[in-house]
């Protein structure tokens, strides 16, 4: 089913959404915050700029935008996916717990920032291109996949990245020499078993947006861990 | 008694959009105002503004005093003040379009002038330093006046409401720019007043912002030996101080105030290659109050151009991105989209890193 966006506020876009069939097409898109917020059970194609808190406590459903997101994409949610044909704006992930979000572009600061896990709940973001300043900060769980794929003379992370990190796996493609990670993390090339790991995430991206698993996986990735032997001490208090 | 700014805290973001032409070409507001509608969300109805440059041509060599007044007693008082160091060779009411959304208006006029030889040659100071002061002392001492738009050729028009709403009720689609910044409220700390809508502006220089400064009161403490008096409680008031002193009175470029204001941690800045890095010490020692922290994104406007600048950790969104001579930045890529459907080289600049946008020289 086919819904304009035009004209329609966050709440009249979600209730058009909630009346129609599990297939949407959601055209016009204009800033509206919170599209597909807790839903379940649906296939959602967007175009136009669908605003803050895209899939927010996304539970299930699908969601594919045809071009960039802005912020805070996939707040808290708990399951489905998130396919982003392009960029996507400062925290997405924030605090999610599950599913999946695979963006062919490049990612805003604080991606994947307080990312957890919990029993056979695995959260992963995979972003094709390069990612801002704090990657995966306070990260608790999940994994953050990062390739800087095309990114020119760009840095694959800005600064900070695992800043407060102390659960999950952070993987960035190369070898990311002159990336600075903070003292409470390490890094390592990651083995074959690190990179099964991460294949059926690699697989979705390239089926999605149109790459060569073959071509990706021609680069060594470094993994990042929090590192147990050094953990945080009396960053506030004394324990 | 209805509280007023600083007398009152309400805990809560804000929409901020600009636009402006390369080549000098000048839009009337209809774009601008098109922006904040997808942004509807960021603000509250407590505060809305605009600021144009170019908007005045035929009186582009008198300062453009907009004033608010309480009452016509506050206006002969200010009047009276305003006659005895300016020459004032327009005063009118500010043309307005009374709306169902605008209420408790004040008296809003306009004045073109310029300082009295006299007066300057009394106080022995240059024409921007007067009128510097003029608009301190009036905001100060003259209860119930504020001026809040002091610059040439430049105007601010702010009200308490939606920002889309103002837009329309300042009747913007009749004044032409080459360049506009917006901003539409929602008020951290403080209840919304007319004077404390955005922008914030002295003499050319005007201030958009969406954040909460967490140093505002020890950049107000250092400012103020400056001569700048915080007459507003509001932290933005503090910025187009500071933007005003390391521009126009210390001579900053706008990079070394980017520099200053959002400098770079320490850790960053050992980083850098040894030119850069001695400057970058230099700045974050000398003007080590004048570090804004907490989050920001702000439009800054000036004669001939913008710079936006987001906070070194970037904790506040910006977007900027190009249609052909114009150059469009704005909180949501959203408000972008509004303005130009198919703007292209859409992307969020780094923490502390400053975007600058010139009018090609002679084009404004």
């Amino acid at each position: 089913m086919k819904i304009s966006a035009r004209d329609l506020d966050h709440k009249a876009l979600n209730e058009a959404l909630r009346g129609a069939g599990n297939d949407c097409e959601l055209t016009d898109c204009l800033g509206q915050r919170f599209i597909a917020a807790g839903m379940s059970d649906k296939h959602i194609r967007i175009s136009g700029i669908p605003g803050n808190a895209l899939g927010a406590y996304l539970n299930g459903a699908t969601i594919e935008v045809n071009g960039n997101a802005q912020d805070a994409v996939g707040d808290t949610m708990n399951a489905g996916e998130i396919i982003i044909h392009g960029n996507i704006g400062d925290a997405a992930g924030y605090a999610m717990r599950g599913g999946l979000i695979c963006v062919q572009g490049n990612a805003g600061y604080r991606a994947g920032i307080h990312m957890k896990a919990y029993k056979e709940k695995l959260p992963v973001m995979i972003i094709g291109g390069t990612a801002g300043s704090f990657l995966g900060e306070y990260q608790a769980g999940g994994i953050i996949i990062v390739m800087g794929l095309h990114r020119g003379s760009a840095r694959i992370v800005g600064n900070f990245p695992g800043t407060g990190m102390h659960g999950g796996k952070m993987f960035l493609r190369g070898r990311c020499e002159n990336v600075i990670f903070p003292a409470q993390v390490n890094a390592h090339v990651a083995k074959a078993a690190d990179i099964d790991e991460i294949m059926p995430y690699i697989r979705t991206f390239c089926t999605s947006f149109g790459y060569d698993p073959a071509e990706i996986l021609d680069s060594d990735f470094t993994v990042i861990t929090p590192d147990t032997k050094n953990p945080y001490r009396q960053m506030y208090v004394a324990n | 008694m209805r509280q007023l700014e600083g007398q009152i805290r309400i805990p809560s973001g804000c929409a901020i959009s600009a636009v402006i032409s390369r080549d000098g070409r000048r839009m009337t507001g209809e774009k601008i105002i098109e922006s904040l509608k997808p942004m509807h969300d960021r603000s509250n109805g407590l505060g809305g503004g605009f600021a144009g440059y170019g908007i005045y041509p035929r009186y582009k060599d008198y300062y453009a005093l907009h004033i608010f007044y309480n009452d016509d007693l506050c206006r002969t008082e200010c009047e009276s003040y305003l006659r005895s160091n300016f020459v004032i060779v327009q005063a009118e009411i500010i043309p307005v379009r009374k709306m169902p959304a605008i209420t408790n208006e004040p008296l809003i006029y306009r004045y073109f002038a310029q300082p009295l030889p006299s007066m300057l040659m009394t106080w022995q100071l240059d024409e921007d330093d007067f009128v510097a002061r003029a608009v301190m002392e009036i905001n100060t001492h003259l209860e119930g006046s504020y001026v809040f738009s002091s610059g040439k050729n430049m105007g601010v028009f702010k009200a308490v409401g939606f920002p889309e709403d103002v837009g329309v009720y300042y009747k913007l689609d009749e004044y032409e720019a080459y360049s506009w910044t917006a901003h539409g409220r929602y008020p951290t700390n403080t209840p919304g007043w007319w004077g404390g809508a955005h922008p914030f502006s002295l003499l050319n220089y005007s201030i958009v912002h969406n954040g909460e400064i967490s140093s505002y009161d020890a950049n107000r403490r250092f400012i103020e030996m400056f001569g700048y008096k915080c007459t507003l409680q509001t932290d933005t008031e503090v910025i187009a101080y500071i933007t005003d002193f390391l521009l126009r009175r210390q001579k900053l470029t706008l990079e070394e105030t980017a520099s200053t204001i959002a400098a770079p941690f320490w850790s960053t800045i050992e980083r850098r290659p040894p030119e850069e890095r001695e400057k970058l010490t230099y700045l974050r020692t000398i003007y080590s109050n004048l570090l804004i922290t907490g989050p920001f994104s702000i439009i800054v406007g000036f004669e001939g151009g913008l710079m936006a600048l987001n906070d070194r950790l970037k904790l506040r969104s910006m977007v900027v991105a190009e249609k052909d001579d114009k150059v469009l930045i704005a909180s949501e890529e959203a408000a972008i989209r509004a303005m130009e459907p198919d703007a292209a080289h859409v992307y969020a600049p780094a923490g502390g890193e400053p975007v600058i946008v010139k009018v090609k020289d002679g084009a404004y």
